[in-house]
């Protein structure tokens, strides 16, 4: 017997297609079957009152670590999931640096098999060489053909411009997307912070925005005589914007991606030597905050990334230096996101389709959008209730946010995977 | 108040940057009396009995260690010395739970060295007691920037409109940094000298002016600072060869002549002889004050362990 439900009362947002209406949207099963101003029910369905809340497809993101298999002290796939639902994200691509490192097929559907009951999709992405060494290519051919459509080495750089330029033309004729952590080698060694006069003001070692830049063009100039596609995982500043403009234009097959904490936070939250504002790429100066905003507004960056990376406190709360880079973000990509549309740097539609639309588009993803026969995975919201971020209120078992305190407006109130709420807000 | 007894108004001392001109003024007024006793035969008061100072030091030191030492032990505290050599540290203990450890033995002061930025300020948070930071990676190293503005002071009278040459690895060097911190405040011009690779970026906006000629940078100031070359945090070439960057930017007589003539030099030791610095220029009595400078840690110690405890002592 199928199973209906009907969302009613709902503000649309449907990204892909630029929908932004007044509506209901009726689930069949674990499909979306209509969405229109009206819909005539069959009348076993269960109806929810969405009272106006905003109705978008389900979260896409892109970049997330999770501690099984190898460090299930810092987190769990169930809990991932659970943070995921609580962000209002339905599809999480888990990076491959778990232990041992997913860069096979066998580990491939290990991960499936522990996902399977979890509150959100996990697409493993597994590193384009093996054991993320830079040495060797993975089997990108076996395993594009068993349905994995993007490859990274996660927070690595494949540095041997030789063997990317191998792997650039093997994995096009896979269609793989092969997906570059932006950080040249010697450039980012012993770093730790945005190079800078902050970092000179800290006595800490920094990291020009050139270790960044510098791989991107390297990249750039193979890619013009490779035609595979490419995502630049993370870029943070203006000059990578120059030159990933310039390659946009001349039609290279090539999208970018940016981190939360990127968009909404500067080097000065370092300040103190706190240890929760350490990223990988780190943040940057608030010129580069403010050109990477312009870019995703313009289309020249595609993708907002939660950069989800559970660290347990023992590995934060020791010098700068010694500390590990990462922070927790499924549950405050959209909310803090949402700051951009408050305060009226970037429309609605044009945020939420670099979580939806954009991502699906670039992986292949039949979900992200809003339409008959898609996925019913949705993310239900109310964009304007404020609040402070409060760690001890998330759901991650790491509270290594660093949002912690941040004023923000708008609240992931229902998450739906495959037709079904994973996640209900309670007051 | 007298600055007698006037309290301090931080609770550590973990850098020179924000302070204010009185505080420092304050702590240099004081080493001046220190300076005074050290001079007598009888050197010891008995201001801090029964207070305990443990010097801890994760990174190798001789003479900041021992003048911390020797400050706590003239003002009548106990003083107990702990290196990473002998302790915990090595068998794998966190910063953090060290720091635990040594404050439930109950210290009334914490003079901590670390090779890691930020790191005493890090263990300041996790005890109860006053925290020197006696050198924190390539951050801050209060206290020498205090005695060299000391010994300045008692060599030209004052520190304003002073022209200060800091030489040779900015990059490496906490102890400039505080120096770069502490004369901007009192008002004196600072110049960094060195070769760019070891001028860290965006120097210029911490309040100072480049120069990568010596001569250049040297020319009409009246302090000339030089900087051990740190080759032990060097990782990759910064310079082709030490008898390269000797003759480019080792002080000599030859250089010193753009100074002017009664330009005083400063190290803050130990030094490199024929590195960053020429022998005979070192040894020259009537422009080094290289010696004088190891006297005035002392004083300058001692005061800032008798402010810091002033609270303290008086609700006692």
């Amino acid at each position: 017997m199928s199973r209906y439900t009907l969302y009613k009362n709902a503000r649309l947002l449907d990204p892909a297609s630029g929908m932004d209406i007044k509506g209901e949207l009726l689930t069949k099963n674990t499909k979306i079957a209509d969405v229109d101003k009206k819909i005539d029910a069959p009348s076993d369905a269960e109806i929810i009152d969405l009272k106006g809340l905003c109705l978008c497809p389900g979260l896409i993101d892109m970049r997330v670590f999770v501690g099984i298999p190898g460090a299930d002290y810092k987190d769990t796939i169930e809990n991932t999931g659970e943070a995921a639902a609580a962000g209002g994200v339905t599809t999480v691509c888990v990076q491959p640096n778990t232990d041992p490192i997913i860069d096979d097929i066998a580990h491939i559907e290990y991960l499936a098999t522990r996902a399977k009951n979890a509150k959100a999709n996990f697409i493993p992405m597994p590193a384009v060489t093996k054991q993320m060494e830079g040495k060797e290519m993975t089997e990108i051919g076996l395993m594009s053909k068993a349905g994995i459509s993007a490859f990274t080495d996660c927070s690595t750089t494949i540095d041997n411009a030789a063997l990317m330029n191998r792997i650039f033309k093997y994995a096009s004729v896979f269609n793989a997307i092969i997906i570059q952590h932006l950080a040249e080698r010697n450039l980012s060694k012993n770093g730790c912070m945005n190079a800078g006069d902050l970092a000179t003001r800290l006595g800490l070692p920094g990291i020009p925005t050139s270790a960044e830049t510098i791989v991107l063009e390297r990249d750039i100039r193979l890619l013009r005589s490779a035609n595979c596609q490419y995502h630049a995982s993370q870029v943070t500043c203006a000059d990578s914007l120059d030159v990933l403009r310039k390659a946009k234009n001349d039609g290279l097959n090539i999208t970018a991606g940016v981190a939360v904490p990127h968009l909404s936070l500067n080097e000065h939250a370092i300040e103190d030597y706190r240890t929760f504002m350490k990223l990988s790429p780190p943040l940057r100066s608030e010129e580069d905050r403010v050109s990477v905003v312009e870019a995703l507004k313009d289309g020249t960056i595609d993708v907002i990334v939660s950069g989800h990376d559970p660290e347990d406190p023992e590995s934060k709360r020791v010098p700068f230096e010694q500390a590990e880079a990462g922070v927790i973000g499924l549950e405050t990509l959209l909310n803090v996101s949402l700051e951009m549309y408050h305060n009226g740097s970037m429309d609605l539609l044009t945020i939420l389709s670099k979580m939806t639309s954009n991502p699906a588009k670039i992986m292949d993803l039949k979900s992200g959008v809003l339409k008959k026969g898609a996925p019913a995975d949705l993310c239900i919201f109310d964009l304007n209730v404020p609040y402070r971020i409060d760690p001890e209120k998330m759901v991650s078992v790491t509270k290594n946010t660093c949002f912690d305190g941040k004023p923000v407006q708008g609240r992931v109130m229902r998450t739906v995977v495959s037709g079904e709420s994973v996640y209900e807000y309670d007051s | 108040m007298s600055s007698e007894n006037a309290s301090f108004p931080h609770p550590h001392l973990l850098g020179i940057e924000g302070l204010k001109e009185a505080e420092i003024t304050q702590i240099l007024d004081l080493a001046d009396q220190y300076v005074d006793q050290n001079r007598r035969t009888n050197k010891k008061k008995d201001l801090l009995e029964g207070l305990t100072q443990i010097n801890l030091f994760f990174e190798n030191s001789t003479r900041t260690r021992m003048s911390f030492e020797l400050a706590g032990k003239r003002l009548g505290a106990d003083v107990i010395n702990m290196s990473t050599s002998t302790s915990s540290i090595k068998k794998g203990e966190t910063l953090i739970d060290t720091a635990s450890t040594l404050n439930a033995m109950r210290p009334d002061l914490l003079v901590v060295r670390h090779g890691s930025s930020g790191a005493v300020k890090l263990l300041s948070r996790k005890v109860d007691c006053a925290v020197i930071n006696a050198g924190d990676g390539k951050h801050e190293h209060p206290t020498q920037a205090l005695l060299d503005a000391l010994t300045i002071r008692r060599r030209k009278g004052r520190l304003a409109r002073l022209s200060v040459a800091i030489c040779g690895d900015v990059l490496h060097s906490r102890v400039a940094r505080s120096n770069i911190h502490l004369l901007n405040i009192m008002g004196a011009r600072v110049r960094l000298i060195g070769p760019p690779t070891l001028i860290p970026s965006g120097a210029e906006r911490l309040g100072a002016e480049i120069f990568y000629d010596m001569e250049e940078g040297l020319k009409d100031c009246d302090i000339v600072m030089m900087l051990r070359l740190q080759t032990e945090r060097m990782h990759g070439g910064y310079f082709p060869t030490v008898s390269e960057y000797f003759s480019l930017y080792g002080l000599d007589y030859e250089k010193l002549a753009a100074a002017k003539e009664d330009a005083l030099i400063m190290h803050p030791g130990p030094m490199n002889r024929g590195v960053e610095i020429d022998a005979a220029v070192a040894d020259d009595l009537t422009r080094s004050a290289i010696q004088e400078q190891v006297e005035m840690g002392v004083a300058v110690r001692m005061a800032c362990l008798d402010l810091l405890t002033r609270d303290k002592r008086r609700e006692s």
